[in-house]
């Protein structure tokens, strides 16, 4: 079968692509796998200025799965563009860049030097942040603001494709990705971490010096399942769907309710070559189970 | 053929250090060499750790765990020492020969070695297991000195075999005096070796900032082996994060797990 999908002006060999803050920005797994086999890297979280990030213990294992509290610990999109981006195989693979800010004009501005860059294919834009100009509520839980990020970005992005990552801690996923399809949106990706706490009761301490962190992992596929459902039913541009794929299994079932294709995310902390076996894998599973077009089969949930 | 750095290996032994019990569980699980043909096994050095999930971890435990290699040839396989203290090591520890591991490394730097410099280890608990390999390497180059403070038996380590190749002497902590004792011949010991000998160690934390503060007030530092929890393994993650005084916060796994004691804050 063929494995190539296609999608807001980008074509990928196969519908994997890597999640973000989960694939370092791609250099730190080339000992583990050819990133040329992927079907696009998503790397970390890039804003304007490099970003400390947040104080120890930042990572706290719960369940079949993680909470993390990074704080978008970044080297700048600067750094990223003159000393990482050059040893990607970024003519091969498209190499989308995630970007973070916390107002929309700085969203607009990271978006301009990123979207100029031969070797960056596509931005995704993280709206799971607070905006500090309106008193920290976060982009994401507003659909009026979530919107003015999407515009903000689409303005300065030039030809290259915007994709919107939406996090799931919101009433209706699905009247988030009406506001960012309707502001001019070319793809959504979901979703990002659901906000969880883990504490100690012996210590009594938070497991995370940060309190609150993102829960991510198998632990919360079905959530992901759910939201990338309710969200292609409400929304005619591509879906990536993301979360607790660890599995070729996992990457057919977001395809079957309604992703175009997936992102690969804490799995890559389960071992480093996941993301290159799944590649590997997915051919033969479809066979299997009689998948001989990602047209007919996305989307096709007998429900 | 690309080499893949991360391998699935099986389990050739599992050994019970010690007697177990009351007294904490430890082991050594010896894995598969990758081969003398992967050279970057070929060329790993003490202080380097591997990853090590195996499969019967499932999805739960979700992430590998990192060790210090102890030692990893063609003879003794891939060696770890780790003592049981949570969901982990428990299923580490019921591991059983020709089950599968996934392994990735060998991960992050390595303990300096200058051959004829006056070398002193320090080593807390199962903190020692770095240096069996160092002590194997470098006694008959340098004038090593193994200093070990442990609250298990001793032979819940691999400390016999050390002691048979180079100056090793072991501190047993049994109640607070002994602690104070010990932090007392340590801030007589490290002196000696500073500022020109060179001052290696491993183990908890608290441990780790003494030997650091002691080398520092003697004019001297140390390199220190952290061991932040962590899930990637790779500095992919950024979860296992020091603060280093000059570039801020670095990833263990991939700038450390050794650093120089003054160039970070503990």
């Amino acid at each position: 079968m063929d494995m190539t999908v296609s999608f807001a002006g980008l074509t990928l060999d196969n519908p994997i692509m890597t999640a973000s803050g989960t694939f370092g920005y791609g250099v730190e797994y080339m000992r583990f796998g050819d990133l040329e086999r992927l079907g696009a890297l998503v790397v970390k979280g890039l804003s304007l200025a490099p970003r400390r990030g947040n104080p120890m213990p930042r990572i706290a294992e719960t369940p079949a799965g993680m909470l993390n509290a990074i704080g978008l610990q970044n080297i700048g999109a600067r750094e990223f563009v003159e000393k990482r981006l050059p040893s990607l195989p970024w003519s091969r693979t498209p190499v989308i860049a995630n970007l973070y800010a916390c107002a929309a004009e700085e969203f607009g501005d990271l978006a301009a030097y990123l979207a100029e860059q031969p070797g960056v294919a596509a931005l995704e834009v993280n709206i799971s942040c607070p905006n500090v100009s309106e008193g920290g509520i976060l982009f994401g839980q507003d659909p009026r603001l979530a919107a003015r990020v999407t515009e903000a970005v689409k303005r300065r992005a030039g030809a290259k494709p915007v994709m919107v990552k939406l996090t799931p801690n919101v009433t209706d996923i699905a009247d988030m990705a009406r506001a960012v399809q309707d502001a001019g949106a070319d793809a959504l990706s979901l979703i990002n971490t659901l906000s969880g706490m883990a504490v100690d009761a012996r210590t009594r301490r938070p497991r995370l010096a940060n309190v609150i962190g993102g829960l991510s992992g198998p632990a919360i596929k079905p959530v992901a399942l759910r939201c990338v459902w309710q969200v292609c039913r409400a929304v005619s541009i591509p879906v990536i769907g993301i979360g607790g794929i660890a599995s070729a299994e996992d990457v057919l079932e977001f395809i079957l309710v309604g992703a175009t294709a997936v992102q690969v995310g804490t799995a890559n902390f389960i071992r480093p070559d996941l993301a290159f076996r799944l590649v590997d894998e997915l051919p033969a599973l479809c066979a299997a189970l009689g998948v001989d077009s990602w047209d007919t089969y996305r989307g096709s949930l007998k429900a | 053929m690309f080499a893949n750095a991360c391998q699935d290996v099986t389990v050739r032994r599992l050994t019970r250090l010690g007697a177990g019990g009351a007294q904490g569980d430890f082991f050594e699980l010896a894995l598969d060499f990758p081969g003398a043909g992967d050279t970057a096994w070929a060329r790993w050095r003490p202080g380097q750790f591997v990853m090590i999930r195996p499969e019967s971890f499932g999805l739960d435990p979700l992430m590998g765990r990192p060790f210090s290699i102890a030692r990893a040839d063609e003879e003794h396989g891939v060696c770890v020492c780790f003592q049981v203290v949570g969901r982990g090591t428990a299923k580490l520890a019921a591991l059983e020969p020709g089950d599968r591991v996934a392994m990735w490394g060998p991960l992050g730097n390595a303990f300096a070695a200058r051959p004829g410099a006056p070398t002193l280890l320090l080593a807390g608990g199962i903190g020692i297991a770095p240096f069996l390999e160092y002590v194997k390497r470098h006694s008959s180059a340098a004038d090593l000195r193994l200093v070990f403070g442990h609250r298990p038996p001793l032979d819940c380590y691999p400390f016999a075999e050390m002691a048979a190749l180079a100056a090793c002497e072991a501190h047993r902590e049994t109640c607070p005096e002994d602690l104070h004792a010990f932090i007392a011949l340590l801030g007589e010991v490290i002196p000696q070796y500073c500022p020109d000998g060179l001052i290696l160690a491993c183990g908890p934390l608290p441990f780790l900032r003494t030997v650091g503060r002691l080398a520092g007030e003697a004019g001297g530092r140390a390199q220190l082996s952290l061991e932040n929890r962590m899930a990637c393994g790779i500095g992919a993650c950024l979860g296992c994060v020091t603060e280093h005084k000059e570039h801020g916060p670095l990833s263990v796994c991939a700038r450390g797990p050794v650093f120089w004691s003054d160039e970070i804050t503990l």
